[in-house]
């Protein structure tokens, strides 16, 4: 944890040296954000409603998804940068210093001009918390608070496969962010009004629904079901294949050198 | 104490071949041909040695590198470092061992250098006294002092490999890999990396092992030198005796100012002009000190240069011979 703080000191004191192109980026990543929330207010203006969630309502999911997901591209950017670090050797160096290939690759991209989304976020909390109408419970303030996290396990999650498979194919795939861009826009609405096909996508393989749509049923008080007080949690078990899937990377990385 | 036994890698390599009807085969079926990269590598290297590695491009160099580095493991045979088996025991090996890449840098690009070296203190937790005392030490030998407050990108390639083998060095290593450390710089750059790698090697007992291009590195620092090619060790030993082996002439190069020369046994005369003669001397036969007082009985000999194979002809000739 302390070597973390470290590593974060130094790409801070980096990224700071080039000023202009830190602060643009963070305000280009606050503006594209801007264009979904947008979106979403001239959808709601027109409708009102969609299956029965309220502008605000949509807001706060809106909201949540963002942030968790700012904040896994921003910390965890080392994995979705990953197929740089295999195709410039980087990860030989990983390799010959005496720490977890994890913790290292973790660290080796932290970027801190993708919080111009989390500043988004914080935004349309400031609205959406008051405007919802839920009667904010310590039980409630913890269950978003877990949705947060469970939602950045999630997005870290498919950025560790995204990496693991690097080492197959050297090239990034693409497809990932189906999920990882996919899912942050899927998921600025509650999963279900895409219908049944994909609310099933997002509860069994990609766990985007537990994060959001079944918690949120139980937030919005539309729901007493305990589990879906639980479900966050058992998202976090998501994390647990992509480990697995790192490590047969890592070791048929070990194998071919490439 | 490095050992390694009858260590194999082979390695499975895409074929393709070229055009685009291929290429978009090769999307759905590929073809893989094994390729032999190493075939049953043995070698010790002692404390202490400095050992030069060397074969053409693809002969199983970086290979042998990886796997003593703990970065790859090979398909069979056995690797022993200090009793540690690199690719099993990663990372406790890799506290003990130095590597240097030439073409890459280890450094944060952005940041002074003195920065990067205080995250590589605490990557390998070298402890508060121990890493001043390196500092100040690699600092003072590697002449740091005035780059060391200079972001990375703005150093010359010169200085950064010298921040480079220092930041490699900040953990106290046994042993140092060193790959292609002078690809690229000048000739002043080179002789102080050749200069503290040398003292490196006699003061602290650092074992060296040194892959390399650059044959001018090779003669200036190694003892030893292990021939790779095909992925097989074709030769072993010191430096002069590979040029013994391959070449057992040596040219005289003779200025004199009047006399004539009595030729002994097994020297011949190349040229004879303007006071400046050349012989070539078979020391099978007849040896350099002995060929040197035949001539200079009868001449007045001002000025004499002997010239042996130089590790540059000596290469091209060992790739030669064994069709490398």
């Amino acid at each position: 944890m302390r070597l973390y703080w470290k590593y974060l000191k130094i790409h801070f004191k980096s990224q700071i040296q080039y000023r202009a192109s830190f602060f643009l980026t963070l305000i280009g990543q606050f503006v594209t954000s801007f264009s979904a929330l947008l979106s979403i207010y001239f959808l709601m203006s027109r409708f009102h409603e969609i299956d029965s969630f309220s502008l605000s309502e949509v807001l706060l999911c809106f909201a949540i998804i963002l942030m968790a997901f700012s904040l896994a591209e921003c910390f965890v950017r080392g994995f979705d940068r990953f197929s740089a670090v295999i195709s410039n050797g980087t990860f030989d160096r990983i390799l010959v210093r005496p720490r977890g290939e994890m913790l290292q690759v973790l660290c080796s991209q932290i970027d801190f001009s993708r919080l111009g989304r989390l500043v988004q976020a914080v935004f349309v909390f400031s609205y959406a918390i008051p405007a919802s109408g839920i009667l904010w419970t310590p039980e409630k303030i913890l269950l978003l608070i877990l949705m947060i996290f469970s939602g950045i396990a999630v997005f870290s999650g498919l950025f560790v496969i995204y990496a693991a498979l690097c080492f197959f194919t050297t090239e990034g795939l693409e497809f990932i962010n189906i999920f990882t861009d996919g899912g942050r826009e899927f998921g600025a609405y509650p999963l279900a009004v895409y219908g049944d096909g994909i609310l099933k996508l997002f509860t069994f393989v990609v766990p985007l629904a537990l994060v959001q749509y079944y918690p949120f049923l139980y937030l919005t008080g539309r729901s007493n079901n305990l589990i879906y007080f639980l479900m966050p949690l058992i998202a976090c078990l998501f994390l647990l294949p992509c480990f697995l899937l790192w490590r047969v990377g890592v070791r048929h990385y070990k194998s071919t050198g490439s | 104490m490095i050992e390694l036994e009858h260590i194999c890698k082979t390695f499975r390599v895409a074929k393709r071949n070229a055009g685009m009807g291929e290429a978009v085969r090769a999307l759905f079926r590929r073809e893989y041909t094994i390729v032999h990269a190493l075939r049953d590598i043995s070698f010790r290297i002692g404390d202490g040695e400095m050992v030069g590695y060397i074969g053409p491009n693809g002969a199983g160099k970086s290979s042998t590198i990886k796997i003593m580095s703990g970065i790859l493991n090979p398909d069979s045979g056995i690797c022993r470092i200090d009793g540690r088996i690199p690719w099993k025991e990663r990372r406790e090996h890799v506290r003990h061992i130095g590597v240097v890449f030439g073409q890459r840098s280890q450094l944060w690009w952005d940041v002074p250098v003195v920065d990067s070296f205080e995250l590589i203190r605490d990557i390998y937790e070298v402890d508060e006294v121990r890493y001043r005392q390196n500092l100040e030490e690699l600092v003072t030998l590697l002449n740091l002092g005035e780059i060391i407050r200079t972001p990375v990108r703005q150093l010359s390639l010169g200085q950064r490999m010298r921040c480079e083998i220092a930041a490699s060095l900040l953990h106290n290593p046994t042993v140092l890999f060193l790959d292609e450390p002078t690809i690229g710089l000048d000739a002043v750059s080179k002789i102080a990396v050749r200069d503290f790698i040398r003292r490196l090697n006699r003061e602290k007992k650092v074992t060296v092992i040194l892959t390399t291009h650059d044959m001018q590195d090779i003669e200036a620092l190694t003892e030893r030198i292990l021939l790779i090619g095909k992925g097989e060790i074709l030769l072993d030993g010191s430096l002069d005796e590979l040029k013994n082996r391959n070449s057992p002439v040596r040219r005289l190069h003779v200025s004199y100012a009047g006399g004539y020369f009595v030729l002994p046994e097994g020297v011949s005369l190349l040229s004879d002009e303007h006071g400046r003669a050349a012989f070539a001397v078979d020391t099978r036969i007849c040896g350099v000190s002995r060929a040197i007082e035949g001539l200079s009985r009868y001449a007045e000999i001002t000025d004499l240069t002997v010239e042996s194979i130089t590790a540059e002809e000596l290469v091209v000739s060992l790739y030669e011979e064994f069709a490398i």
